[in-house]
């Protein structure tokens, strides 16, 4: 993976890299609160059948686990462990926030033990709004950050030039322009 | 932190240090002490516990359950919020069954304010809890398969508690959080259809429990995981406060909505209190499975003679509760649920204390998990039925 690391990846290999990893997401479900449940009716339920999407939700350990969901709140003494699991998972690693809780503090804005958003601690990819967000919203997350990693480039995410994080349910518009704006065609163009 | 770890350290070292003796006395017998943390993070826990076990071999000889990790300070947040945002919070602390935690609070501010919701408000109330005890139970019926190994259990679960939410969802307008109870009365009334609809879905439920009954109560690994396992003698239960179907299951007939007059409408309709004498695992899922079948009993009955009226009793438009002190508690689908709530005759409370059921129900863990075998923690622990808001609130 040499060639990876330089951001050297001819473009067709890099484009079937890049369907290969988007279409077979190991997902580590961290579930922490009432966002859990409405994460386990998407992922684990007959009606939002998440392996259709090409993700796998059953990791046996955050070491093998490609995409994180962070559903539920994170309180200050959850925080490192939810540090140091992330930390284990092998790169390239995503992050979803799935929740209010988890995006801002949520109904807890003003509480002495909740951490405000899990993106002070790790970095986040998707934010999916909602209290808890309906099942349909963490599936269009998922499908938002499989189309970003169709069209990443890994050389730059190597250098970390990450991108803006996405956030379900923005304007159509601007979710277009970010969705061209980022990934491969910028990345690609940077590079050469 | 340093404290309780040094101390834990010396219980640790002193345990070890007497199974060498023992092991000095009798060298086959040579095991040496292991501590076991389960969590925060593990599926068996049902969110974030931590479960500290000491083990001997395979056996557990001293548990703990660390609790905390999902403390959100529920009871400083209510002094800060207004009587009606309270109930937009207090939905989130057992968030299976959301709408059956509005309830009591507002009873309780209502008793302070001594006025009482119209009897189709009850009625719709009682419909309500029902319907989120059934959303409740039913997905720890389908959890419980997969705590032992069974996956399908969970897909049927899901299938038929997406009915019922739909259903909560359709007169509330929230999927999981309803937010839907005001004082003095609700939001809004039924919308149109919701009866026969919740009639069609009560039938499939029902449904539901005969298959669970079949596919996993019937089952002979599920029987041979839980029958015996666990046992909670009735006094035991009692002494540490249990409350709900884990004590029901220990043989106390014992249930708020039957025992307690409160204005709500369980005492209009017929139904009955399970119980089960043996205190095991298996009892205690007998008894949630049976009162999923009662819950789908009360909402048929209610909605047969369901009555007409406002659903809002005449109250200010800005509340400000009187000034007293009041507790109501009821029966929610985890045990007793129940708000103190201190008035000083502002817009919000001065002081509550939440008594949620399951940090109650979990404080039996250490007695319950003594001298228990490694894979029988999960399905002791599964059979307990807690949720990690409900404990750490």
């Amino acid at each position: 993976m040499g060639l990876v690391d330089r951001g050297r990846l001819p473009k067709p290999l890099n484009s079937l890299l890049n369907l290969g990893r988007s279409y077979s997401l190991w997902v580590y479900q961290w579930g922490l609160a009432c966002c859990a449940i409405e994460m386990g009716a998407a992922f684990g339920s007959p009606r939002y059948d998440v392996m259709r999407l090409g993700v796998i939700p059953l990791p046996a350990s955050p070491r093998q686990a490609d995409l994180v969901v962070i559903s539920g709140t994170v309180t200050d003494k959850m925080a490192p462990a939810v540090k140091r699991l992330y930390e284990q998972m092998p790169e390239p690693k995503y992050v979803i926030s799935m929740g209010s809780c988890a995006n801002c503090g949520g109904p807890y804005w003003d509480s002495y033990s909740v951490t405000k958003g899990v993106d002070q601690i790790i970095p986040v990819d998707v934010y999916v709004p909602g209290c808890p967000p309906r099942p349909e919203a963490l599936l269009e997350g998922v499908v938002l950050l499989q189309q970003r990693i169709r069209n990443e480039d890994m050389g730059a995410r190597w250098r970390g030039e990450g991108s803006k994080p996405i956030i379900v349910g923005e304007t159509t518009k601007s979710a277009k322009s970010g969705a061209s704006k980022s990934g491969a065609v910028k990345g690609a163009a940077r590079v050469d | 932190m340093t404290s309780t770890e040094s101390l834990i350290d010396r219980r640790q070292l002193s345990y070890i240090a007497a199974q060498a003796a023992d092991a000095r006395l009798n060298v086959e017998l040579e095991t040496e002490g292991m501590t076991l943390n389960i969590g925060p993070q593990h599926p068996a826990t049902h969110g974030t516990l931590r479960i500290i076990a000491r083990l001997d071999g395979e056996q557990v000889v001293w548990a703990e359950p660390s609790c905390g990790y999902m403390h959100r300070g529920y009871e400083k947040l209510t002094e800060v919020r207004t009587y009606p945002q309270v109930t937009a919070l207090v939905n989130r602390i057992d968030w299976l069954g959301s709408f059956a935690n509005e309830v009591p609070f507002i009873l309780a501010a209502e008793k302070l304010m001594e006025i009482e919701a119209p009897p189709r408000a009850q009625w719709i109330r009682t419909i309500l809890f029902e319907l989120s005890r059934i959303a409740n139970v039913s997905l720890f019926l389908g959890d419980l398969g997969v705590q032992m190994g069974a996956i399908t259990p969970v897909f049927m679960a899901f299938r038929d508690r997406e009915y019922v939410l739909n259903l909560i969802e359709g007169a509330t307008g929230g999927r999981f959080h309803p937010n839907f109870d005001r004082i003095g009365g609700l939001k809004d009334d039924l919308p149109a259809g919701f009866i026969d609809e919740t009639r069609v879905v009560m039938k499939k439920l029902r449904n539901f429990c005969d298959e669970m009954e079949n596919l996993l109560f019937g089952n002979e690994i599920f029987q041979s995981r839980t029958r015996g396992i666990g046992v909670i003698p009735k006094d035991v239960a009692m002494q540490y406060g249990l409350s709900g179907a884990n004590l029901r299951a220990s043989g106390v007939d014992w249930d708020l909505r039957r025992d307690q007059t409160l204005p709500m409408a369980w005492n209009k309709v017929d139904w009955k209190v399970w119980t089960h004498p043996d205190g095991d695992s298996f009892a205690r899922c007998w008894v949630r499975l049976q009162e999923v079948r009662e819950s789908t009993r009360i909402v048929d009955q209610l909605l047969d003679n369901i009555p007409s009226g406002p659903v809002m009793a005449k109250v200010p438009r800005i509340i400000k509760v009187p000034e007293g002190e009041a507790w109501v508690s009821t029966e929610n689908p985890l045990g007793e649920m129940g708000y103190y709530v201190v008035s000083k005759g502002d817009l919000g409370p001065f002081r509550t204390k939440i008594r949620s059921a399951s940090f109650n129900n979990i404080s039996i863990v250490p007695w319950v998990l003594k001298g228990v075998y490694v894979p029988d923690i999960i399905t002791i622990l599964a059979s307990l039925y807690f949720i990690l808001g409900d404990i750490d609130r």
